[in-house]
């Protein structure tokens, strides 16, 4: 039960983008067309799931029972890259059509702060292995969620009459702030202790 | 090769023309997160200063000997050592800033600041330079961070640093320290950001 609540609270209730301000490059660089957006989303969520157990087994196994801690920045650094490194490699050689898909956001991803945040948030709350790998897939699915609907705005917002001064940038977050503003009312729907 | 401009140059660009945050929006995570109140505003920005700083210092002495084609691994490994030196001190000397900071110390080693000046600036100019321009991106970040932070604390808790600013007639306006207050403060400091430039160029 406890990682339905974990799913819910890491992809709706407190999303990595809207209240965490985790992955706004993408966020605000990616986001002008629906259809990379997605792209972005899947290969984000595929990497994030898959650090989220790394991490995890890296964190566990290793540097705490060796009381390496002060290590975590460096070493989460290290798995992350080279987690995008091999996904790259992986599904270059198995599936080139979906290489194809996400080809070109797979290195992004490396200098993404969603994923590198995911490998924090998830050492400092102490779940465990099952409690973490979802809570990696849930950040996913929250950040492919917010991609996709910001997306969906821009491509309207093309054909609006925006003042001048905001195009671009400014308009952009202060949608971002009224979307964060719309997902506070999930707040409540699940607490997270 | 970049063509030279004096170092004075080098440092005034961060600041408004260059300015990372509001003109290439980049490093948004840490400036919207920890921007509610204007002390963490500050915490924040001078931990961005001292690894820029150093960094760029250390990168600019060894850029000769790193092949190219594993530079980035190994700004990366350069970054991430400085911020860990920043996160240890914060929670040797300030524990109280350390938790409000909570994961975005850490979180500076993937911040686009850094690893973009290196990128587009250290690596091609000499160190003198590369120093002075990690001071001015620092500076311009701290600028933008601080505004951000006073202006959300002000109106999110009547107060600035700590002090009352509003008299009891105030009521304090929660939405401005949590998430949406960020993206729309910064959303209308961008605005008015390239108004002035407009207005400037015209």
């Amino acid at each position: 039960m406890k990682v339905i609540i974990i799913f819910i609270a890491a992809a709706i209730t407190n999303n990595f983008v809207l209240t965490y301000f985790l992955g706004l490059c993408p966020f605000l660089g990616v986001s002008g067309k629906a259809s990379s957006a997605i792209g972005m989303g899947f290969a984000s969520t595929f990497v994030m799931t898959l650090t989220a157990v790394f991490t995890w087994l890296l964190n566990h196994l290793i540097l705490r029972p060796l009381h390496l801690e002060f290590l975590e920045t460096v070493s989460f650094i290290f798995i992350i890259a080279s987690l995008v490194q091999f996904v790259e490699m992986f599904i270059r050689k198995t599936s080139p059509g979906l290489y194809k898909a996400l080809g070109i956001y797979l290195p992004l991803i490396t200098t993404n702060c969603i994923v590198f945040g995911l490998a924090l948030l998830g050492s400092i709350r102490n779940y465990n292995l099952l409690e973490n790998t979802f809570f990696g897939f849930g950040a996913g699915v929250g950040f492919t969620i917010a991609l996709v609907l910001m997306a969906g705005m821009r491509e309207e917002l093309e054909i609006r009459d925006v003042p001048e001064p905001l195009k671009g940038g400014g308009i952009t977050l202060i949608l971002a702030g009224l979307m964060a503003l719309a997902f506070l009312g999930f707040s409540g729907m699940v607490t997270l202790s | 090769m970049n063509k030279k401009h004096s170092l004075g140059y080098d440092f005034i660009k961060g600041l408004f023309k260059e300015n990372p945050v509001l003109i290439q929006l980049l490093g948004l995570c840490s400036v919207l997160a920890v921007s509610n109140t204007a002390i963490n505003s500050i915490s924040m920005g001078l931990a961005v200063l001292f690894v820029l700083f150093f960094s760029s210092f250390v990168i600019g002495l060894i850029k000769n000997i790193i092949p190219s084609q594993v530079r980035i691994p190994s700004f990366i490994v350069v970054i991430a050592t400085f911020v860990t030196i920043a996160d240890l001190f914060f929670k040797a000397k300030f524990p109280d800033i350390s938790k409000a900071l909570g994961p975005y110390v850490p979180l500076i080693v993937v911040n686009c600041i850094i690893l973009g000046r290196q990128e587009a600036f250290t690596q091609k100019n000499p160190l003198l330079n590369s120093l002075f321009d990690a001071l001015g991106m620092s500076v311009g970040y701290i600028i933008v961070i601080l505004a951000l932070g006073i202006v959300r604390e002000a109106l999110g808790f009547g107060t600035v640093f700590g002090f009352r600013i509003f008299g009891s007639w105030f009521h304090p306006l929660i939405v401005m320290i949590l998430p949406p207050g960020a993206f729309l403060t910064l959303g209308v400091f961008v605005g008015l950001m390239n108004w002035i430039s407009s207005k400037r160029r015209a």
